[in-house]
């Protein structure tokens, strides 16, 4: 079998295993029967919102304000995202109008 | 199955059909543009299943990244799965050999839908569950796999498609921004986001930021008031 081959599927077979693993931890370290302690109880509620929201900045983190396009097809077309969003509440309009936009922007406005 | 079990959980996950066969396309065409055919579609959506990370995973294939990191990486972006699982452990727990796959299968989405349902009581709770998990999966699978066949036949430019993935977590942030009482934790994501951003720079910002994020949380635990959304999810 030709590397080709085997090294996209050991990077698939590592990220699949971290995965996994992700998703196994709080059964592995709580699922004994033993009570959940309220503190990380109360992360478990509370960390979802700060998580998407750095996320949302991980998305961002390659805009550079610096240089010319100065993120105007990133910041114009999150703002459309969540302004369709607020009002349709449609997330296939949202998302796709939003990727749509950026795309006629970042090959046809901002070259 | 009972066919009222998979017709509820087939309407339950409409909005996520949408959204994964969307999104799913998205990532099958960029790794087709990547060099990889709908075969490792497929495979990835099968084995990973899980979206933000699937494209983030496109750019490591070539196999340029070491063992240490390519975990490390995948731990920090995923590492928001932990704090899902701990709403649904007693739950899963209950349900024996099928547990195990919810507990593979909780991305994002399952995760808000499980904690968003009021399952008629007519209905097996377990078998709800379990069939949510599996469409969802199977839409994903359907989306990445279709979307790498789509990719090998388009000739236009798709430069700049990589965007719906921030569309999406945008999508998310509003949603959790109007279910949530408290605007205290997107508040404080976005500011330990942007802080350890332009302090440890792109390539190393996401562990500080979820470790100041949960300190700060911590710190305001107490004051902050707790929703109807999440005690549904306990």
């Amino acid at each position: 079998m030709s590397l080709d081959f085997l090294i996209p599927l050991y990077v698939i077979l590592v990220v699949a295993a971290a995965t996994f693993l992700t998703r196994f931890l709080p059964f592995a370290l709580f699922g004994g029967g033993k009570e959940v302690p309220a503190l990380v109880k109360s992360l478990g509620d509370l960390l979802p919102p700060a998580v998407i929201a750095i996320l949302v900045v991980y998305c961002l983190k390659g805009v550079s304000l610096m240089v010319a396009p100065h993120g105007f097809p990133e910041f114009i077309s999150v703002g459309i995202v969540a302004l369709l969003h607020i009002w349709k509440r449609n997330n296939l309009l949202s998302i796709g109008g939003g990727t749509l936009l950026y795309m006629v922007l970042v090959q046809m406005v901002f070259v | 199955m009972k066919k009222e079990t998979l017709k509820y959980a087939f309407i339950q996950t409409l909005p996520v059909l949408f959204g994964y066969l969307f999104m799913g396309m998205a990532f099958g065409i960029l790794l087709e543009k990547a060099g990889y055919n709908f075969i490792w579609a497929f495979f990835i959506s099968l084995i990973i299943y899980a979206g933000s990370m699937q494209f983030v995973l496109i750019g490591m294939l070539a196999g340029s990244m070491g063992l240490l990191s390519m975990i490390i990486l995948t731990l920090s972006v995923q590492s928001r799965h932990i704090f899902y699982g701990l709403s649904f452990i007693e739950k899963f727990k209950a349900m024996g050999k099928s547990g195990w796959y919810m507990v593979f299968s909780l991305t994002d989405e399952t995760y808000s839908l499980l904690c968003g349902m009021n399952i008629p009581k007519e209905l097996n709770q377990k078998q709800v569950f379990l069939t949510v998990a599996a469409l969802d999966q199977s839409y994903w699978i359907i989306g990445c796999t279709l979307g790498a066949v789509i990719g090998s036949f388009i000739g236009f430019d798709t430069t700049g498609i990589d965007f719906a993935m921030t569309a999406l977590f945008v999508v998310i942030f509003i949603e959790q921004w109007y279910s949530y009482q408290s605007h205290l934790p997107a508040l404080v994501g976005t500011f330990c986001g942007v802080a350890a951003l332009f302090i440890f720079g792109a390539g190393a910002f996401i562990l500080p930021a979820l470790i100041a994020s949960v300190c700060l949380l911590l710190v305001f635990k107490s004051s902050i008031k707790q929703g109807e959304n999440q005690e549904v999810c306990q």
